[in-house]
């Protein structure tokens, strides 16, 4: 229990997906406008992140790994979670249309975030079983999330502000990124300091 | 080496075959007015209707049907027609539309200032000092407008954004890309206006352009519909009022206004009736 604690941990926090990993940048600047479809996205995502992982971990195991071939596992993996954004799409469209409508053109964008494949692999990479991959990913997508409240907070306050014409748009939310991920090195030591 | 191929397209065909019911257990129906409305739409997502693309124009359309089926330029008549024929309703043929470039600043009209080398872009030259020519307000000439445009309807000639007005659409694309607001969308029956857009002082934009407006305001005394205003030492044609009479065009000092009508001319050539009785009278 304390190893999945520390994992989920550490990558929600110290290796933060997109403001330690740079992954997942693409969502990450172009959904976190408003707070409701920032959210949105983020739990999307994290689903997403969640059923992948619960796919391709058996597939790696019982099919890529068994007959030795690893090769396969990227291709593999994206047949995967491009499946399971249609299936996605279809539900939202569904059962919650307001979502749907929200997210608009960067719901189909998950089948090609790199957020989503880089926990899969990184499961198997870093030899996780099937719970501590499950979590890992859950975690990974709960820090995704935190990640784009935060920033979309930031951004509706850059919104208001009185910035100089030539930081406005674009470099001030980059600047505005850069700062976040900085403050995020501030959880480095945390993950030791309680569990170690 | 079989194994990898079978697997991999096992796994294919059962994502194929879980979203193919899924999609027939999420089976969301769509109103078919909406999807009537979008396949005759032209599909060029110009927002010239006032809605992100023609998606959204035909998603408007089918939650309210009251909306104006002819607000669609690039379709025109046709396609306000066949809307309104989807919805039950008689269409009114939009007004077509068409870019009009308010600037005839032209090598031999104005010069240029600098030399400038950054980025080729009008929007990078406004940045600096508002691009090449001696008025920062006109037309930079670098061709924002061009590669923006969809129906190759505007070219660069001579310094100075043109339009062929039989093949723009009226989009509004340019407009939008114009750094320097040169370009703006009316009517296309409207063929008087003011091809400026300096709001310098009278000296100030002759000096700079020899087709400028000044402001002198000779323009708005002789319009009879009440059609232009000076403001800013700029003349501005209301459309709506706007009877395309042309006075305005020949009392402006600077040529600042443009007719686009065709003028009459009279040909000066002896007609083949008068070359007869020349010949017959010297024949004698």
């Amino acid at each position: 229990m304390k190893e999945i604690l520390m994992i989920m941990m550490s990558v929600a926090l110290v290796n933060n997906f997109v403001l330690a990993q740079f992954l997942g940048i693409c969502p990450f600047l172009g959904v976190s406008k408003k707070l409701d479809s920032a959210v949105g996205m983020g739990i999307a995502v994290t689903f997403v992140m969640v059923i992948a992982t619960a796919c391709t971990w058996p597939v790696q195991i019982l099919l890529l790994d068994r007959y030795n071939i690893g090769y396969l596992q990227t291709v593999a993996f994206i047949l995967i979670i491009a499946a399971l954004v249609q299936f996605l799409e279809m539900f939202l469209k569904k059962f919650i249309p307001s979502l749907y409508k929200g997210l608009g053109v960067y719901l189909p964008l998950i089948t090609t975030n790199c957020a989503v494949l880089g926990v899969t692999i990184m499961n198997i990479k870093s030899e996780f079983n099937f719970v501590e991959s499950i979590a890992n990913s859950f975690a990974a997508g709960v820090g995704f999330l935190l990640a784009m409240v935060l920033f979309s907070g930031m951004r509706q306050k850059i919104e208001a502000a009185n910035i100089p014409k030539a930081f406005k748009g674009v470099p001030i939310t980059l600047i505005g990124a850069s700062i976040l991920s900085l403050s995020f090195m501030g959880f480095s030591g945390v993950v030791q300091g309680i569990f170690g | 080496m079989m194994t990898p191929v079978i697997l991999l397209v096992t796994m294919g065909l059962i994502s194929g075959v879980v979203l193919t019911i899924a999609s027939k257990v999420f089976f969301v129906p769509v109103d078919e007015t909406v999807s009537q409305v979008r396949e005759v739409l032209p599909g060029a997502n110009c927002g010239a209707c006032g809605f992100a693309g023609c998606d959204d124009y035909a998603a408007a359309i089918g939650a309210d049907h009251s909306l104006s089926p002819s607000l669609c330029p690039v379709g025109g008549a046709a396609t306000a027609t066949a809307i309104g024929s989807i919805l039950g309703v008689e269409a009114k043929a939009a007004e077509p539309k068409v870019a009009f470039v308010k600037c005839k600043g032209s090598n031999d009209n104005t010069k240029k200032i600098m030399e400038y080398k950054g980025v080729q872009t009008c929007a990078a030259a406004k940045n600096f000092y508002g691009g090449n020519w001696a008025c920062p307000q006109g037309c930079i000439s670098l061709g924002d407008c061009v590669s923006v445009c969809q129906y190759d309807a505007i070219r660069i000639c001579d310094g100075v954004a043109v339009v062929d007005r039989d093949a723009c659409v009226g989009c509004g694309m340019c407009e939008k890309a114009c750094p320097n607001n040169v370009i703006t969308i009316a009517e296309k029956n409207k063929v008087v206006y003011v091809a400026c857009n300096s709001t310098e002082t009278g000296a100030k934009a002759k000096k700079a352009c020899q087709v400028a407006c000044i402001g002198c305001k000779k323009c708005e005394k002789v319009c009879k519909f009440d059609a232009i205003t000076v403001e800013n030492n700029l003349a501005k044609i209301d459309f709506e009022k706007c009877k395309n009479c042309g006075l305005c065009e020949k009392e402006c000092p600077t040529k600042a206004i443009s007719n686009l009508r065709v003028k009459k001319t009279i040909s000066t050539a002896p007609t083949n009736k008068e070359q007869k009785v020349k010949a017959a009278k010297a024949k004698g």
